[in-house]
């Protein structure tokens, strides 16, 4: 079965490396499955997990927007935070949700609201990561 | 024992206080400045990797519009400065205040010029004092900085550029280059120089929605990803100039420790031959 390496890199360090079959991610204009040999392609990614299949074992990392290159051999996944589940602190995410849920009833100025949203979806998103 | 010698005693036991001091602190930069140097290093994979994608869609798709990219004439200019929380290390905060301070006097009349963003409670504390406008301050940044930790300063300085509150935006840091160099260098950050595309990959890339877009979520944070690696060279640099400086101050008093040891001995042997002289003087007079 054809590989690729598929790297995901934030500005503190390299998170991930690893050789995989197939990887999923969630892109702008919607999910994106994608297998070695694909198209070279740059998208923007939302806050969503990003599931990596390699050798029957499927890797799950909550990645927190940024952006996706693809080449036909390797993939990097470019972001300004990014958690492999079992590194994830799942009752330090649980308190932000709650922080974010509060902040978003409160609903104060625009960009208050804006952020606390993201903060939710960021949230959100390491939970499911991490319950997967 | 004399009186001067009680004194000599007293001065040598304080320099060695100050020496331990100063040697504990050069053993800790030390071992920080690997740290740091560790980070550094381990920040580049992210910002190579952006640069390199930048600079793909920059050749790949001809005549690009974004505002980042645009020359404005310049009325009012930003000015990023990275200095330290704490002293102690040599020339580190002067040498990039005085290059920034000359940098201001040499190009702007009046303080509505320019805008200031300062990282480091030693700038912060220069430039309140001249009483200098400062739109957006972070201090008490630990040692190893996070990307999180200067989000704020830096999507606050890409912003206003992007929103026309200033035309140019330079930053000034102290650029690593061992421990016992550091130069203060100016970087213009905003607006962006052309992207050297001639390394770029020759792969033909899909953008999605289009390159437009991707470049326009792309750049505000490669600018970003410029100001964290500047800050990290900062750390880097701060933690090489204090291990430097402790290690010359540690040197000084061990000198002025040897040279107050000598004195110390000399006063103590010339009491010694004075009360021999003494007791000699005595006995001669009794026979």
């Amino acid at each position: 079965m054809s590989t690729f390496l598929v790297e995901v890199v934030t500005p503190e360090r390299k998170v991930y490396a690893e050789n995989a079959n197939m990887i999923s991610v969630k892109g702008v204009e919607g999910e994106l499955g994608i297998l070695p040999n694909h198209i070279p392609l740059v998208t923007q990614l939302r806050i969503a997990p990003v599931v990596i299949k390699r050798d029957g074992k499927v890797d799950v990392i909550a990645v927190n927007g940024g952006f996706i290159e693809v080449r036909k051999d390797k993939i990097v996944i470019l972001a300004e935070s990014a958690e492999l589940a079992t590194d994830i602190d799942l009752d330090r995410a649980k308190a932000a949700k709650a922080r974010a849920e509060q902040l978003l009833s409160a609903k104060r100025d625009e960009i208050d609201f804006r952020r606390a949203e993201l903060a939710l979806q960021r949230a959100m998103n390491r939970i499911g990561t991490a319950q997967k | 024992m004399a009186k001067g010698m009680r004194d000599i005693k007293r001065e040598i036991k304080s320099k060695q206080n100050t020496k331990q001091i100063t040697k504990a602190m050069e053993m800790v930069a030390a071992s920080r400045l690997r740290r740091a140097q560790e980070a550094a290093q381990a920040s580049r994979p992210y910002s190579e990797k952006l640069k390199e994608v930048v600079a793909s869609i920059a050749a790949g798709t001809k005549d690009v519009k974004h505002p980042m990219l645009e020359t404005r004439p310049i009325k009012k200019t930003g000015y990023l400065v990275i200095t330290s929380d704490r002293g102690l290390a040599g020339g580190y905060n002067a040498n990039v205040l005085r290059k920034v301070t000359d940098a201001i006097r040499s190009k702007h009349k009046s303080n509505d010029d320019f805008v200031l963003f300062v990282i480091g409670k030693k700038g912060r504390d220069y430039f309140r004092r001249r009483n200098m406008p400062i739109v957006e301050e972070v201090t008490g940044l630990p040692d190893a900085p996070t990307f999180a930790d200067i989000k704020i300063v830096a999507s606050t300085a890409v912003q206003k550029f992007a929103d026309g509150t200033f035309d140019e935006l330079y930053v000034y840091y102290n650029k690593f280059v061992n421990a016992i160099t550091q130069i203060p260098t100016e970087m213009r950050l905003l607006p962006l120089e052309s992207v050297d595309g001639s390394a770029a990959s020759t792969a033909a890339y899909e953008y999605e929605p289009s390159p437009e877009g991707v470049l326009e979520a792309l750049l505000p944070k490669y600018a970003e990803t410029l100001i964290y690696s500047a800050l990290l060279d900062g750390k880097a640099s701060e933690f090489g100039a204090r291990m430097t400086a402790m290690g010359s101050a540690t040197k000084n008093a061990t000198k002025m420790i040897s040279n107050l040891t000598l004195t110390y001995n000399r006063a103590r042997q010339a009491a010694i031959t004075q009360e021999i002289s003494e007791i000699v003087a005595g006995a001669n007079a009794q026979s």
